[in-house]
């Protein structure tokens, strides 16, 4: 026996090992988002940005600003929601970058970069999770060109993308709806269409407004 | 049975300072493998690594050296690992010829950790804490090399 332990232990370990990076890689694996059907095949600067599902009796549509801490806070709270929800739950992004924030701008422009390569909702985790450090830093652009990097992008096209008109516009686009309806601040969320008060943007809050907008979406038994 | 033989030829007599010192060091190169998995796992999907707010940590898994050839460097990293742990439970169970290939494997995985070192430091000017880490456990190994007895017979 004592001359196969090793081998024992060997075939263990690297089995353990092979377990475990799997399990995170699933893990950390972003959840399916999706772009409107209607822009996808075309222009992804167009593309809406929209993780759940399209039948979601709920539909979550945000507008946010990535230099905000209280959208900082609601990101955070809404992944969990998803996660809770899960198909239940369909969630929009529109870019509102308020002029009081000085790297705002930059960063939905970030944003709307990665999402030219696919990764829109990955750059929008990470500016808020991060947020505390690329909001004070002098020179965002090369810490958002390090996001990209840790990514995976093409660091040099999503450069380049962030000075593309097309994104530049889609982020003009997003904040001339959000004033059309009202939007003066962020986060500023709307459920089903129906805009929140700011008391309900926090985590317990907006898991009730979700739980009620669900009811009353669903058809009476 | 001619390998059978072989085995038992090269399969030196344990001490018990020997058996410890191995185990110790299979269990930091289980601590490195670790590290590396969790690094390697997050670049391939495209998730990032929770870096605590450290912006540097960013630069370096972000930057043209994170990768070779498109594949994580982490990703070496597991091969190095798994190798220095492969070689140190032989070595600890008496099989002297595996000790050598841990000194090789130890050597080349300092090399490259210096390397690395260079990079953060004067190239990137950004350190990852989880390449510091690597880097913590690649020299614990060498010491281990170091301070292990010489083979005699």
């Amino acid at each position: 026996m004592k001359k196969y332990l090793p081998f024992i232990i060997i075939i263990v370990v690297g089995l353990l090992t092979l377990g475990a990076g799997l399990m995170l890689y699933r893990a950390k694996l972003p959840p399916p988002t999706k772009n409107s059907p209607a822009t996808a095949a075309q222009d992804k600067a167009d593309a809406l940005h929209v993780r759940g599902e399209d039948k979601a009796p709920v539909t979550l549509e945000e507008f946010g600003d990535f230099e905000c801490p209280p959208c900082a806070v609601v990101a955070g709270a809404l992944k969990q929601l998803e996660k809770d929800f899960g198909a239940r739950l369909r969630v929009i992004f529109r870019e509102f970058p308020l002029a009081m924030h000085a790297h705002a701008r930059e960063a939905a422009h970030a944003a709307e970069a990665a999402g030219l390569q696919g990764k829109f909702w990955e750059m929008h985790d990470l500016l808020y999770q991060e947020q505390a450090n690329w909001s004070k830093g002098t020179d965002v652009r090369a810490m958002f060109r390090a996001y990209a990097g840790t990514l995976g992008l093409k660091v040099d096209r999503f450069n380049s993308d962030m000075e593309r008109p097309e994104v530049k516009a889609r982020v003009d686009a997003d904040q001339k709806l959000g004033t059309s309806r009202g939007v003066d601040s962020t986060p500023t969320i709307f459920l089903n269409g129906t805009r929140l008060p700011a008391a309900s943007l926090n985590p317990d809050a907006l898991r009730t407004a979700i739980e009620a907008a669900e009811k009353e979406k669903s058809p009476p038994k | 049975m001619a390998k059978r033989k072989a085995a038992k030829v090269t399969a030196a007599p344990t001490t018990r300072g020997r058996i410890i010192l191995y185990t110790v060091a299979a269990l930091v190169a289980l601590a490195g493998l670790a590290d590396a998995t969790y690094l390697t796992a997050s670049a391939f999907s495209g998730e990032t690594a929770t870096c605590g707010g450290s912006a540097g940590c960013f630069e370096v898994l972000g930057s043209a050296y994170a990768r070779i050839a498109g594949i994580p460097t982490a990703a070496f990293g597991i091969l190095g690992y798994f190798s220095a742990f492969t070689f140190a439970t032989f070595t600890g169970f008496g099989y002297r010829r595996a000790r050598t290939f841990f000194s090789i494997t130890v050597w080349v995985m300092f090399a490259t950790t210096l390397w690395l070192l260079y990079l953060q430091a004067f190239v990137l000017h950004a350190f990852c804490r989880y390449c510091l880490f690597s880097a913590a456990i690649t020299f614990l190994l060498a010491g281990i090399v170091v301070a292990s007895p010489g083979e005699r017979n």
